[in-house]
């Protein structure tokens, strides 16, 4: 009965499984890029994958705070964009930026239901997540100590929520870019790209 | 026209390897047939329209304000490829200064990263009245192009925020920033960067022109395979005995001189030899007389008699000169006193027309027509013996090349009947290796740079040849030479090879060259040289 049931996706359901997407995500590239130290990720299973994610409370905190905030927003269909962004800590300099598009298909609403098992986005999110742990062969390495944020692009119209502030889109200069894949689940597509500084 | 819709249907559907016709459009070829439509559409807002058409139709679900700007073709541009507009500039610089304030910091510098200024000048300079009254007035093509304009002026900073979570994220503990080298990134950084190791990056095969870097002519020099006509000075002076004439070639400036002439017309010189300070010549004669020449006064120093038939060849080791003579004796002169003739060394019954001290002066190698090569030892009495004698060359032994790394390693080359390039250990007397040339050996010398020797030959090819050593791979054959290579010398670096053929001409070859990271090691310790040759002089 229970299967029969998660057979369409709701926007609720879309939500929830893109903003899980983003949670693992963010947490992945944090751990393969070496920001945070390896002995505070701890092993999860998740889309038939061993994933790791932080045990950093603090860092918990934060990304339980935006990505519940990602979570409104794509409820609302008015969220563009979600880019996590690596700087250097000494020279604030951008060295890597990994950007999620995300489009939301704007006639949904509350009600409308789509055609899609939850088990088919999941594999496109695992080919996803799988990307993320082997850009590590082809980035260049961090030299120095690095710091993350996360900058969301919404709609004109979104309202500013407290703690919130407008913010520079944080671009490279002089980077080169790397297209991965993509999954959708008919309401919200994510399309997945790391730019990353030139070496020369 | 519509009656043949049918019969070309047809015939298109037969044919099944013509090109397609029917399938559905190329993206471009929809783009085209409803571009028309498209102005118009987006300038009378009516996006309902295109929505049910268009595939990505999220892309046209942005709220009217900021779609109707846009067609989707442009909206694409827009977002590959943002920082190629100019606007950006400015934001990715301003994003530079520190956000965070340092933590001893006693001033409060404001952020002005968020303020876009240059937009938000532009938004209160733009007045929607005063433009929309010309903008009704614009064709839709003049209306389009405003807004590709403003698009890529203004990048798509106008359609959407960005917003990010004031608290940031918390920093990794200082404990592994400091020790990040040896933490996760440390491991990162030994996985993936161990391809820039230099050993991968070093160039294993050199570059050996094939060409010769010069040629010089070398009239009336003598075809005689047991004669040893060529040296070059550690002054970068080369010697070359034409007939009856020495002559001396400056490497540097490319200045020759003749040295001096012999007197009689049936004379010539048979073997010449540099001291190895470079400031004297010793020259054999076909008289059978050693002659010692001043290169700087042009001046004969002595005369010393002695060989009953023509001197073929010369060595030095410091001040005692040793020459092989047609008669198959081998004198050692002490240049020094007036009773030069300090030893002579007699085992072979023909021509000596090898004679080569080793570097380190211990062994005198010796070769001669008798097929024999004997290695000597430096003290000499009247009736020494040699202390090796190898019999293994089927033919007269010129080629002689002591290994300037191994200590006691001899190369030896045979002739005709020979053809072998064979290696011996002096110290236990034992053959180590030999090879075939197919070529009869007329000179052979090593690299002083790389594990190499260089070989000249004569028939078929009349080439020389560069071996790998010890592992005896041919490197390179520098061709050119139109008659057989009789003699070669090194330059002072170690670099060119000058080679002497029976066509009358000298080639230079630059086949040893030194890369540059090895040459600057090379001229520190050149550096220090001086000093140490000058306490040498001092004792």
């Amino acid at each position: 009965m229970a299967s029969t049931v998660r057979q369409c996706i709701t926007l609720k359901g879309s939500t929830e499984i893109v903003a899980e997407f983003f949670d693992y995500a963010i947490n992945s590239i944090l751990y393969q890029r070496g920001i945070f130290p390896p002995e505070t990720f701890t092993h999860k299973q998740q889309y038939g994958l061993t994933l790791l994610v932080t045990t950093n409370d603090e860092l918990l905190k934060y990304l339980k705070t935006v990505i519940g905030q990602v979570k409104n927003w794509c409820q609302e269909l008015i969220v563009q964009k979600l880019v996590v962004v690596i700087k250097r800590v000494d020279t604030n300099e951008v060295v890597e930026r990994w950007q999620f598009d995300i489009q939301c298909d704007k006639t949904v609403n509350s009600k409308t239901k789509r055609d899609k098992t939850e088990k088919e986005v999941k594999e496109e999110i695992k080919s996803i997540i799988r990307q993320i742990t082997a850009t590590v062969t082809f980035l260049p390495l961090l030299e120095s100590v690095c710091s993350f944020d996360v900058l969301i692009y919404t709609d004109k119209d979104a309202e500013v929520p407290f703690n919130w502030g407008e913010s520079g889109p944080h671009f490279i200069t002089n980077s080169e870019e790397v297209r991965l894949r993509s999954f959708t689940t008919t309401i919200h597509k994510v399309d997945a790209m790391v730019a990353f500084k030139k070496t020369d | 026209m519509s009656q043949f819709d049918l019969e070309n249907e047809m015939r298109s559907a037969l044919r099944m390897d013509a090109p397609l016709t029917r399938g559905p459009q190329m993206k471009w070829q929809q783009k085209k047939s409803t571009d028309p439509g498209n102005l118009s559409l987006n300038s009378s807002a009516a996006n309902g329209s295109l929505l049910s058409s268009n595939k990505t139709p999220s892309k046209h679900g942005i709220p009217p304000a900021a779609s109707q700007s846009k067609t989707p073709s442009s909206q694409d541009m827009g977002r590959k490829t943002p920082k190629s507009a100019g606007a950006h500039k400015t934001p990715s610089k301003g994003s530079k200064t520190p956000k965070k304030t340092p933590k001893a910091a006693d001033r409060f510098i404001p952020n002005r990263t968020t303020t876009q200024f240059d937009v938000n000048h532009f938004k209160l300079m733009q007045d929607p009245k005063g433009e929309n009254g010309p903008q009704d007035m614009m064709s839709p093509s003049q209306v389009e192009y405003q807004r590709v304009m403003s698009e890529n002026l203004n990048g798509d900073r106008l359609a959407h925020r960005i917003m990010s979570y004031k608290e940031k994220a918390p920093a990794a503990p200082e404990e592994y920033t400091v020790f990040q080298n040896t933490g996760h990134q440390g491991d990162l950084r030994v996985l993936y960067s161990t391809t820039k190791t230099p050993a991968s990056a070093k160039k294993t095969i050199r570059h050996i022109p094939q060409v010769p870097e010069r040629i010089l002519d070398a009239p009336d020099i003598l075809d005689d395979y047991y004669l040893n006509l060529l040296d070059w000075s550690v002054n970068n002076q080369l010697a070359v005995c034409l007939g009856g004439s020495v002559y001396l070639w400056n490497a540097s400036t490319g200045d020759i001189k003749q040295l001096f002439q012999v007197d009689g017309p049936e004379e010539y010189i048979g073997a010449v030899s540099w001291i190895k300070e470079g400031n004297y010549l010793a020259v054999g004669t076909s008289s059978g007389e050693v002659q010692l020449w001043d290169v700087a006064q042009q001046k004969r120093l002595r005369n010393m008699s002695g060989h009953s038939a023509r001197v073929g060849c010369l060595s030095w080791n410091s001040f005692i000169l040793s020459s092989g003579s047609r008669s198959g004796n081998i004198h050692h002169h002490d240049v020094r006193v007036a009773d030069h003739h300090v030893g002579t060394l007699s085992a072979h019954t023909q021509e000596v027309c090898g004679l080569r001290w080793s570097p380190d002066g211990k062994y005198l190698a010796s070769g001669a027509n008798d097929n024999l090569l004997c290695v000597w030892p430096a003290q000499s009495t009247i009736n020494t013996q040699p202390l090796h004698t190898f019999s293994q060359h089927q033919a007269a032994v010129k080629a002689l090349a002591w290994c300037p790394w191994q200590p006691s390693l001899l190369a030896s080359g045979g002739g005709t009947a020979d053809r072998h390039i064979r290696f011996w250990n002096c110290n236990t007397g034992t053959n180590l290796s030999s090879v075939d040339t197919k070529s009869q050996v007329c000179a052979l010398l090593w690299s002083k740079e790389h594990r190499e020797l260089i070989s000249s030959h004569g028939f078929a090819q009349n080439q020389l040849i560069i071996w790998k050593y010890p592992a005896m791979t041919r490197v390179a054959e520098l061709t050119g030479h139109t008659a057989r290579v009789l003699h070669m010398a090194m330059s002072p670096d170690g670099e060119t090879v000058v080679s002497a053929a029976a066509d009358e001409t000298l080639r230079l070859w630059k086949c040893f060259s030194v890369d540059q990271e090895k040459k600057k090691t090379k001229t520190k310790s050149v550096g220090k040289d001086p000093g140490s040759t000058l306490r040498t002089m001092i004792r």
